[in-house]
């Protein structure tokens, strides 16, 4: 694949060149927060923080699918009958992902896109996406990519990544999906070799200037029960006030729930994202409710992040390391701690 | 900071070690600048880890209800007010507390302090009683604690405990002048259209985590409304009836019961200014009844009481 140099002045006219190919979604300043969304007309693109409030799950796995409408008149034959609702799919572009957030799109495939199961919604989104990534030459003090498998400059996932060189940016193109993007901005040419080497010294600074590390190692190896019952639980636990703001920001928490809205004859099937921070996660229809104490729904989060994903899929942690939840929680639950008292569990 | 952290040590270590409560409820340093973690200290050893600077902001009455042990609680002039509101409201009860007072003067707001770095990558914070010292790579920033307090805080006519048992600094003086209800009367002043427009805005940006709910210690509902699924009151999508509904009916919940302690604002991820709706009711309260919420355990939260005077003219 190759590597090219583009100027930072050529940018905003660029995204606009690839607004006539893609639909383009990049970090946007908005309400005093910096999120992805989808360009269009004068919306200027705002790459100064490393990380976007929320994280860009979104675009793949909307808050709110609507996924089918449906009537309960029964005259015209289709009474009670699913209509899937159409959605967009032609191309488009994530420009400006960070690499820990390109990595959580493969780890959530292990969940959508399976052998056994493929989220057809899910894997088109995939398809139809070109991930233009930003490596993170300044690191917040929350990341711990390089822990858990990414890295502030790690390729996983992404079509394209550039690195931000002073004037310039490197562009590497990853994939043909992104050959085929870049092709259509900025003319064949390599880059020289000084700005390749200074790239290169700019990532190794990026990846030395983690502080934050978390240790992994001994997740897979201790006992689902053991570690279920462990008494660490309680001290984790007692601040928590069961928002959902962890599970909101994280761009691998994927749990959601479907619910049918229905309007006199007619309905629509709704997928939300859901929390196992809610006490209705897990409520049956009995009443009964298998995680009724904060404690239990607490130990979700982190034995399926942390202990459950990591034994069932051999890939690691579903934790990409982005610090997102750190940077928000309320009251200062650090899954870095959490990372600490399980790898470091003794019976 | 540092007398006010002496002092509370002191006491939780006194009232651990004499029996009198079964914990002490208060806060830890946080992992991050600028965040601290409630946290519940059962022994005497463990009481050094109790920490107070100007981030202690989340409202500690929110742990209360329900609980059953004897607990040391510390609690700034709103939290002690949310402590007077549970109390009548039989959530908790007075004979299980000792509530360790704290006059506060008012807390800074993380999140206009970040935004002030611009991205910069904070290492440490210090402060004193008038500055807060902000230490990262390759700067050193420091700000006048005043022009960084929670939008709350700077407007906060009731900064000492009203209810405690011990207090662990001297009563600071209250802030006398201050306008509380600039913003809503901005809104107040709006035409219906302007307003749904201002409200839709406001509320545009919420995700639905309940952070605001779950942070709030008078929303204390076995069920909220939002989760009674039979039959269910509302949908669970992000849409804009929905959303707008939750808000507007939480704050109604909250009529003549809320402090205004700002739980509710620091806690939302999103920077939405759910207040302008408790205020707005806050302040009629105060208009048609007199009466400013959580001030005594004498008087009952004024909508579950009813008197001759009641100025609803259906009620005579």
């Amino acid at each position: 694949m190759t590597k090219r140099v583009i100027t930072k002045a050529e940018l905003p006219n660029i995204l606009v060149r690839l607004m006539d190919h893609y639909r383009v979604y990049a970090p946007v300043l908005q309400n005093d927060m910096i999120n992805f969304q989808l360009l269009a007309g004068d919306t200027q693109a705002d790459f100064s923080l490393p990380n976007t409030r929320l994280s860009p799950k979104t675009l793949m796995l909307p808050q709110s699918e609507r996924m089918f409408e449906f009537t309960l008149d029964k005259a015209g034959g289709q009474g009670r009958i699913l209509q899937e609702i159409e959605k967009d799919y032609s191309p488009r572009a994530i420009f400006g992902i960070r690499p820990c957030d390109a990595k959580a799109f493969q780890l959530l495939d292990l969940n959508f896109d399976t052998d056994s199961y493929r989220d057809a919604w899910w894997v088109r989104r995939r398809q139809i996406t070109t991930l233009v990534g930003f490596g993170c030459s300044e690191p917040c003090d929350t990341c711990f990519c390089s822990s858990v498998g990414s890295g502030p400059f790690s390729p996983d996932g992404l079509d394209v990544i550039f690195t931000d060189v002073g004037e310039n940016y490197l562009v590497d193109t990853l994939t043909d999906k992104g050959e085929r993007l870049v092709a259509l901005v900025s003319a064949e040419g390599e880059a020289e070799e000084n700005v390749v080497a200074t790239a290169r010294e700019l990532k190794k600074a990026a990846v030395k200037s983690i502080s934050s590390v978390v240790p992994t190692e001994s997740l897979d190896k201790h006992s689902v029960s053991a570690l279920f019952e462990a008494a660490f639980w309680d001290g984790v636990q007692f601040a928590c006030i069961n928002c959902g703001v962890c599970t909101f920001v994280c761009p691998t928490c994927w749990c959601f729930d479907i619910q049918d809205e229905v309007s006199k004859d007619n309905g629509v099937r709704v997928r939300n994202w859901d929390a196992c921070m809610f006490s209705l996660f897990t409520l049956h229809g009995s009443g009964h409710n298998p995680r009724s104490q904060k404690l239990s729904r607490v130990r979700q989060r982190f034995m399926h992040k942390l202990k459950y994903f990591v034994d069932k899929y051999n890939s690691g942690a579903a934790c990409v390391g982005c610090g997102r939840c750190v940077q928000q929680c309320p009251v200062n639950i650090d899954i870095r701690e959490v990372f600490k008292l399980m790898n470091d569990f003794k019976v | 900071m540092e007398t006010y952290k002496a002092k509370m040590f002191e006491i939780a270590l006194r009232v651990l070690a004499q029996g009198r409560v079964d914990a002490v409820l208060g806060f830890q340093r946080g992992t991050v600048p600028m965040t601290v973690q409630p946290i519940l200290i059962r022994e005497p050893e463990e009481a050094d880890r109790l920490h107070w600077d100007s981030y202690c902001s989340i409202n500690l009455a929110n742990y209360l209800p329900k609980r059953r042990e004897k607990l040391a609680v510390v609690a700034k002039g709103c939290d002690s007010r949310n402590i007077v509101l549970q109390i009548l409201e039989n959530q908790i009860r007075r004979e299980q507390l000792y509530i360790i007072g704290v006059p506060c003067q008012g807390m800074a707001d993380r999140k206009q302090v970040l935004s002030q770095l611009g991205g910069r990558r904070l290492l440490g914070v210090r402060e004193t009683s008038t500055h807060l010292h902000l230490a990262g790579e390759g700067f050193v920033e420091t700000l006048e604690r005043s022009r960084y307090l929670q939008e709350n805080c700077a407007i906060c006519t009731h900064r000492n405990p009203v209810l405690f048992d011990e207090l662990v600094a001297q009563p600071k003086p209250e802030q006398g002048d201050v306008d509380r209800y600039e913003d809503i009367r901005a809104i107040e002043g709006m035409n219906d259209h302007e307003r749904w427009l201002h409200f839709q805005q406001l509320l545009d940006p919420c995700v639905r985590c309940y952070a605001c709910r779950n942070a709030c210690p008078m929303c204390y509902c076995p069920t909220c409304f939002v989760d009674d699924s039979n039959p269910q009151w509302l949908g669970k999508s992000i849409d804009r009836t929905d959303t707008s509904t939750f808000h507007i009916l939480r704050a109604y919940h909250l009529t003549g019961r809320c402090t205004d302690c700002g739980s509710c604002e620091q806690a939302c991820p999103m920077g939405i200014k759910v207040r302008q709706l408790t205020k707005k009711l806050e302040k009629d309260v105060k208009r048609l009844y007199g009466q400013e919420v959580g001030l005594t355990l004498e008087e009952r939260p004024t909508l579950d009481i009813y008197r001759p005077d009641d100025p609803q003219e259906f009620f005579k």
